[in-house]
């Protein structure tokens, strides 16, 4: 079995493995009772399922040329999911899209009207 | 740092080129491009100094020295967390026939250094099973959504766990260790 043969493997196992995470964060949305434990069913297995399918892609073409594009996508992906993520949550909590008889412990509510100082430094 | 007229504060725009930032951005421009040559690495960094110009950051300020193995411990740790947690929460989802509980917790960073307190944000998002709800830069404090806690044991592990992301970061940032001299710091 030549080394192609294995890396070809390989990349189908990543495929396979970005698929089924896709899957599960599709149930998830529908599955998870509110807003934010959707967020986790929506926006981590998707990250390690793109994850998955760039290190697929970079196996299976083996190009130098691609592998820069790829390493590119991921960190854009990496830096960016984040953020949107921080927004929506926050903004979540503060409409009151939160489940609060699934929670077991709730130390923001208490301090919510805290007032941050604005300006970068 | 300048004022502007209505009393609002917005970073200086001269001075605001950064040389690291510009280089990454020509090399980026060139791996969208997929082909370094000539022309391509001086469109992206004329491009780079053009963002720079158009948005200006205040400027990136390293908290210490960069320690290369501890670099390679975080991403380690990070992506053997990311694995394990990922499976975690699928198992969440697959096991259909109980509700999730989760907790919303609040974490103290012990670093003051704003670099520190954006990276473990930054990890506490990526890893599945906690987001971030609520940042406060004035006290460097997080508020963490955590998925699949179940008792007070529960919410101690989840607060100890950003805690150690937070060790590793600054391990890896050197940020316990200062190489400014503290006349320089404000």
């Amino acid at each position: 079995m030549s080394w192609e043969t294995v890396a070809d493997l390989l990349a189908a196992v990543c495929f396979l493995g970005a698929c089924a995470f896709a899957l599960i964060a599709a149930l998830g949305m529908s599955r998870f009772p509110d807003l934010l434990t959707r967020m986790h069913a929506a926006t981590k297995p998707q990250v390690v399922g793109l994850l998955l399918s760039l290190v697929g892609l970079a196996l299976r073409l083996r190009e130098p040329s691609v592998l820069g594009l790829i390493v590119l996508i991921g960190a854009a992906q990496a830096v960016t999911s984040p953020v949107s993520s921080h927004m929506i949550a926050r903004a979540a909590f503060r409409a009151g899209q939160v489940r609060r008889d699934l929670l077991i412990t709730d130390e923001l509510s208490k301090v919510l009207d805290h007032e941050e100082p604005r300006g970068a430094p | 740092m300048r004022t502007m007229r209505d009393g609002t504060q917005r970073p200086r725009r001269k001075g605001a080129v950064q040389a690291w930032t510009v280089a990454w951005m020509g090399v980026a421009w060139c791996l969208l491009w997929r082909d370094f040559s000539v022309a391509n690495l001086l469109s992206g960094v004329a491009l780079g100094l053009l963002v720079q110009l158009a948005f200006p950051l205040p400027p990136l300020v390293l908290p210490g020295r960069i320690r290369p193995l501890s670099v390679l411990v975080f991403f380690a740790r990070f992506t053997a967390d990311m694995l394990r947690a990922s499976l975690e929460v699928s198992w969440q989802v697959l096991r259909w026939w109980r509700p999730p509980r989760s907790a919303v917790l609040e974490v103290d960073l012990d670093s003051d250094s704003d670099l520190v307190l954006t990276f473990v944000a930054l990890v506490t998002s990526l890893v599945p099973g906690s987001v971030v709800v609520e940042a406060r830069r004035s006290t460097h404090t997080l508020f963490v959504h955590v998925l699949d806690v179940v008792d007070d044991a529960g919410v101690e592990d989840a607060r100890d766990h950003v805690l150690a992301v937070e060790r590793r970061v600054v391990r890896a940032l050197g940020a316990d260790r200062p190489h400014r001299r503290p006349e320089e710091t404000r």
